[in-house]
């Protein structure tokens, strides 16, 4: 009789998450910026077909990098528990927080137990009646969330473009502003050569707020 | 460990589709394809649900030179009671469309609802919204859904009109979920055929929006002026007809202080034959 080899579960979660951040960091950068005029999704995308960027609601939106198919996977999920909640209830009672929950609870649960973890990175975002009360909700690729900051980046090759948005972030930054330093913080994470794409969840309109822009601003 | 169940990634970009996989119990009633009837099962023997459901009425539509007039009346009724004097029945199915409803008013509003989320859910998801045909065939097949409960009478017809990119189009629906674009106007409702004669006699292609929306309003008051379940101006308490307007715009409500301007411009109380 063979037993089967032992692996140290800490093992397992190393080399889980060693793959599932290559499959990330193999991907353009995105990132979220909240501005003034509203909150900022600009991505590094050749593509003008397979977005990365997407309304999810009336106030939110998402932003995902990593495996297309995987986070597409994610998206349409996404706008089905949104729509599906604001028909059980009313469109208010939507909320980037239960969302990304959902969502940190799905790609925990692959991390761990599927046969491979799912090699994506989300940001859910919701754009407030003032600054204040934007969120951005950062979904790593087991399942850790993180809401403390007004912006997140995704993906990327390392800490510069982090870095680049920790130093020149503000409050009241206008959406110029908020495009010059996603530019740059999307250009030192190695991105950007071959086209951005960029989406704005809109302060000041009811309803629907996310539109897409055909330039990052 | 919880999250998104596995219905919420499965294939497909309508709504109905997936609410009836992940939600069947927010459907109860509406759809008719479920088992559970809540509308009909209300003690009011006889036909079932009847004498209880408040019903709604008359709306018409036409187009005009550039664009078109949908226009609803604001009574609900229950059996020879009115309900409501200001309920609305004609709304924005999504920025390019107009959607207005006859029948039973409870389960008109949540058909407008689903379709106004059916068309805001394949958008989101495909990136692109639907074409106006696909539009309509994907209402037709909603209202198809519910014939069982037409059959217990408790029937929902819309009418639905939207701008297709280069012109306005109109179609009208029947219980079995028919679908019949009309070239110029229709109407549905119990006050329908009084509204048709009057558009038959009022209608202009060519006319101007202000004309239009004379007609469409002329015509209600027509159906208000024969039928008990359609509500005309009601001056008294100003209550005014929800008009919806479709162009190369999108929609919009027209604005009470215009439709006054359309009706009464020329003095006196619109009746019948005048425009």
């Amino acid at each position: 009789m063979t037993m089967p080899l032992y692996v140290p579960p800490e093992q397992i979660i190393k080399d889980r998450a060693d793959f599932a951040k290559r499959g990330v960091a193999r991907g353009r950068p995105a990132v979220v910026v909240s501005a003034a005029e509203g909150v900022l999704l600009a991505a590094s995308n050749p593509s003008r077909a397979l977005k990365k960027l997407s309304e999810i609601y009336d106030r939110l939106a998402f932003a995902a990098v990593g495996k297309w198919s995987e986070f597409e996977a994610l998206r349409v999920a996404g706008i089905r528990y949104a729509d599906l909640r604001g028909y059980s209830y009313d469109r208010i009672d939507v909320s980037a927080r239960g969302l990304a929950g959902a969502y940190a609870q799905s790609i925990a649960a692959a991390f761990t137990g599927d046969p491979k973890p799912l090699e994506v990175e989300v940001a859910v975002a919701e754009v407030g009646a003032s600054q204040a009360a934007d969120a951005v909700f950062h979904v790593r690729f087991d399942g850790s969330v993180s809401d403390e900051l007004p912006w997140a980046v995704l993906g990327g090759a390392g800490p510069s473009g982090r870095q680049a948005l920790a130093d020149g972030w503000r409050p009241g930054l206008t959406l110029a502003e908020a495009g010059q330093l996603a530019r740059a913080a999307l250009v030192s994470e190695g991105g950007g050569q071959d086209g951005f794409e960029a989406g704005l969840l809109r302060r000041e309109v009811l309803g629907r707020a996310f539109a897409r822009l055909e330039a990052l601003p | 460990m919880s999250g998104l169940p596995a219905s919420y990634f499965g294939p497909g970009n309508s709504f109905l589709e997936f609410v009836r996989q992940a939600a069947p119990e927010t459907l109860a009633g509406v759809t008719g394809l479920n088992g559970q009837d809540v509308a009909g099962t209300s003690n009011s023997g006889g036909r079932p649900g009847l004498a209880q459901t408040a019903s709604a009425t008359t709306i018409v539509a036409l187009a005009y030179k550039d664009g078109l007039v949908m226009a609803g009346d604001r009574r609900a009724t229950v059996g020879n009671q009115i309900a409501s004097r200001d309920i609305e029945k004609v709304y924005p199915a999504d920025s390019w469309t107009a959607i207005g409803l006859a029948g039973v008013a409870g389960l008109s509003l949540q058909l407008v609802r689903l379709f106004q989320l059916e068309l805001e859910h394949y958008e989101k998801i495909e990136g692109v919204a639907l074409s106006l045909r696909g539009k309509a065939n994907r209402l037709a097949t909603m209202v198809r859904a519910q014939l069982d409960l037409a059959m217990k009478g408790l029937a929902v017809v819309p009418l639905l009109g939207g701008w297709d990119g280069t012109r306005p189009r109109i179609f009208a629906f029947d219980v079995t979920g028919g679908s019949y674009e009309e070239r110029e106007y229709a109407a549905i409702g119990s006050g329908a055929v009084f509204a048709k004669g009057s558009l038959k006699k009022l209608h202009r292609p060519a006319a101007t929006a202000r004309t239009a929306i004379r007609a469409a309003l002329t015509a209600l008051n027509d159906a208000a002026d024969d039928d008990a379940a359609t509500g005309g101006v009601d001056r008294a308490r100003d209550i005014y007809p929800v008009v919806a307007r479709v162009d190369s715009r999108g929609y919009h409500r027209v604005p009470d202080g215009e439709l006054a301007r359309a009706l009464f411009s020329r003095g006196g109380e619109p009746k019948g034959d005048r425009s």
